[in-house]
């Protein structure tokens, strides 16, 4: 029934699809969270220009499908001579640049909200303590505010992670040959649905347990002062 | 501006629209299933309903639409044969779409509706009983009407992120907005312009939801007190 055979012959290319999958999520994560962090700060100063203009790009990029911001990027910007003709252009015409710069906007958006939720909930107690402390602004972000509030950010943002794992399937659209992509390919050559997607499946859910496992550790390791005891 | 591609555009969107709509009635329903197995006495039941969450959690959307698109496609005409039809059937993008983005978010509502149901105090449901109410009157008159409001953010969320995730569905042909941005972009070589009203229309919709929701919220919350902080 479940033709093993065709999947054996095919797990270098599953393999090789996998790993271009976990690069891609770790290059979107890293350099997600990177910007995410500063664009959180600059989003809880309350009531300043630049925490709007941060709201309007998280707005914007959280508003709308990821697929449409990678056809934005890949596609979209091919229309104008000017970037054709720009230094940039070798890396705007590839597809993985695309694809990565893409799930770094895009998670980088989610991100910088969900960190700049936990810094609007931290308890006032402990931004009080830092003044009462005389610590100027930029100590008391380094030493209390963004410690406290990354912990607090790590169940959030473990949903997070594993949303971008799946969103790197879409990678396979615009031709990388990613899990989803391999497992295309073998769809199309084979002409084996059931085989094909179940195994990238199978593949996508042993990341994602494995994901969970990694994030469930490092809860317990920085979240446990606030845990209940 | 468009280029007389905006009523092709309209009728793509009422297309996504009417989709998400769809999906999300089919979400809600196996969601309140899945509540309500994960809740239940029986053991094979609760089972049932952990494997549903955990497995669909773990595989990316567009994973599991191939997999029933070609899949089901397959399986479709096995059993046509077997009944003795000899013409090919094929998989409706619309039909597919639906079921694949209904199932899955119903894996996620599964989990805000349980959370829901625990919220309603079970003093409610005892007082019911005592008055001799049969369990459908239950809860129709007393728990459902309840945990709508505890359930409320957690559905608000999935929406917005079902109406986004219909833009995959463009990938099996469906002619959807993003499919008819894309129509539009390669006609007239425009990319950006279209993919940039796509992304505007998928913006509207987000923000005219998170508006209605948000008067729902205040809505059910009429005669709650808030504890003051």
């Amino acid at each position: 029934m479940f033709d093993f055979q065709a999947i054996q012959d095919n797990l270098p290319l599953y393999l090789d699809g996998a790993w271009t999958t976990l690069q891609l999520l770790l290059v979107s994560l890293v350099l997600g969270l990177l910007l995410a962090v500063p664009l959180a700060v600059l989003r809880s100063l309350r009531g300043s220009w630049v925490s709007r203009a941060v709201w309007c790009y998280t707005y914007v990029f959280r508003g709308t499908p990821m697929l449409v911001q990678l056809f934005l990027i890949y596609y979209g910007l091919a229309q104008f001579d000017a970037v054709r003709e720009s230094f940039a252009w070798p890396w705007l015409s590839s597809a993985w640049f695309c694809a990565c710069l893409t799930f770094v906007l895009n998670t980088a958006a989610y991100t910088t909200e969900i960190i700049a939720g936990s810094i609007r909930a931290l308890p006032h107690g402990e931004i009080e303590a830092a003044k009462a402390m005389g610590m100027s602004r930029a100590v008391m972000f380094r030493r209390i505010v963004l410690p406290s509030a990354l912990r607090r950010s790590l169940p959030a943002y473990s949903n997070e992670a594993i949303f971008m794992l799946h969103g790197t399937a879409l990678a396979s659209i615009v031709t990388i040959m990613d899990l989803t992509g391999a497992a295309r390919t073998v769809n199309a050559t084979s002409y084996i649905p059931f085989e094909a997607f179940i195994t990238a499946g199978v593949f996508y859910f042993l990341m994602t347990m494995t994901l969970v496992g990694l994030f469930h550790k490092a809860e317990a390791k920085w979240l446990k002062p606030l845990m209940p005891r | 501006m468009l280029h007389g591609f905006l009523p092709s555009l309209l009728q793509g969107a009422v297309v996504t629209l009417s989709l998400a709509l769809s999906a999300m009635a089919l979400a809600m329903l196996l969601g309140l299933m899945g509540a309500l197995a994960k809740l239940s006495k029986f053991r094979t039941a609760r089972r049932a309903a952990q494997v549903y969450t955990t497995l669909i959690r773990g595989v990316p959307d567009l994973v599991l639409m191939l997999l029933l698109f070609f899949g089901g496609q397959v399986a479709v005409n096995a059993i046509a044969l077997q009944l003795g039809y000899e013409d090919p059937v094929d998989m409706d993008p619309y039909v597919t779409g639906v079921l694949v983005i209904g199932f899955i978010f119903g894996a996620y509502l599964t989990e805000a509706f349980r959370g829901a149901f625990l919220a309603v105090p079970p003093g409610q449901r005892e007082a019911g009983l005592a008055f001799g109410m049969t369990p459908w009157q239950i809860a129709r008159r007393i728990t459902l009407p309840q945990m709508l409001r505890h359930a409320l953010p957690g559905l608000s969320n999935n929406w917005l992120v079902l109406i986004k995730s219909t833009a995959i569905v463009s990938v099996i042909g469906l002619s959807d907005l993003m499919t008819r941005g894309q129509q539009a972009a390669g006609t007239t070589r425009e990319p950006f312009s279209f993919y940039l009203a796509v992304a505007a229309f998928y913006l509207a919709f987000t923000s005219l939801s998170e508006l209605m929701f948000s008067w729902l919220q205040r809505r059910l919350a009429i005669g709650v007190r808030a504890g003051n902080l």
